[in-house]
């Protein structure tokens, strides 16, 4: 049976007011796709914590976000994260973070391109507010520079 | 993606794909990448096949079919591996910002 990882969250978290999830009830807006994926420039985007090289560790209510080069290696990435077991996708940031296989897919032509830049912020947000107001418009803006028509949120 | 469905239920996205695998591994384990990009694969198809908005595509992946004991640790206390102290911390962070300063592109 998949985790229930709400009331885990209450449970782990107990000892602080508990946390005020986002429940959306109205039917989400679907944007239909304009052409097939094999034809959009597809943007990856992780919650996972990943950052390039040199650029500035993430910290608690961070809302900042990183960019990264589509073609970056995996040696020039690190992640840090402080709500999940990082040792896997810091080994391997493709667990979080599928640069890589995108790249690949981009190669066989299952989408029409990779955009560039990647982008990846640390999910570990407590303000709801914080993510909607300040960083989520931020991402739109940089998709929008970058021409994406799809865009690949892999949380963490 | 997502890896808690009843997260992704609560916020209602237009279009999810759901990998029943623990936390920090949405795209799959480490160093297999014919598993990750199955995966992956299976998210970008999501992306002609979903035309109703809310939906979970649940993928068939399996973590390790002989323990399912994950699911009762996963995101539980003592889960965490410990955090390193603040200064051992700071000292991680300028070790990794010398190792690029030097370091070829």
């Amino acid at each position: 049976m998949p985790v229930e990882y709400i009331p885990r969250t209450r449970e782990l978290y107990s000892d602080f007011t508990p946390y005020r999830w986002v429940v959306n009830e109205d039917t989400p807006p679907l944007t239909p796709l304009k052409k097939p994926i094999a034809k959009c420039s597809v943007a990856l985007i992780s919650s996972g914590g990943v950052m390039y090289r040199d650029q500035p560790r993430f910290h608690r209510e961070d809302a900042s976000y990183r960019r990264i080069p589509k073609d970056a290696r995996r040696e020039d990435l690190n992640v840090w994260h402080f709500g999940y077991p990082t040792a896997d996708a810091q080994r391997d940031p493709n667990c979080v973070f599928p640069l890589e296989r995108m790249r690949e897919l981009e190669a066989d032509r299952t989408i029409g391109a990779l955009c560039d830049p990647a982008l990846s912020f640390m999910g570990g947000i407590y303000s709801a507010r914080k993510v909607r107001d300040e960083l989520a418009p931020r991402i739109v803006d940089e998709l929008q520079a970058a021409h994406a028509d799809a865009f690949y949120l892999v949380p963490a | 993606m997502t890896s808690a469905i009843d997260i992704t239920r609560a916020v209602n996205p237009p279009r999810a794909v759901f990998l029943n695998f623990p936390l920090g591994h949405q795209t799959g384990k480490p160093d297999q990448p014919e598993l990750q990009r199955q995966i992956v694969r299976h998210a970008m198809r999501a992306f002609d096949t979903i035309d109703q908005p809310g939906t979970i595509v649940e993928l068939p992946f399996v973590w390790d079919p002989n323990d399912r004991t994950w699911e009762t640790r996963d995101y539980t206390k003592g889960w965490m591996p410990e955090r390193p102290a603040r200064e051992d911390a700071d000292l991680i962070e300028a070790e990794r910002q010398s190792r690029y300063r030097d370091s070829p592109k």
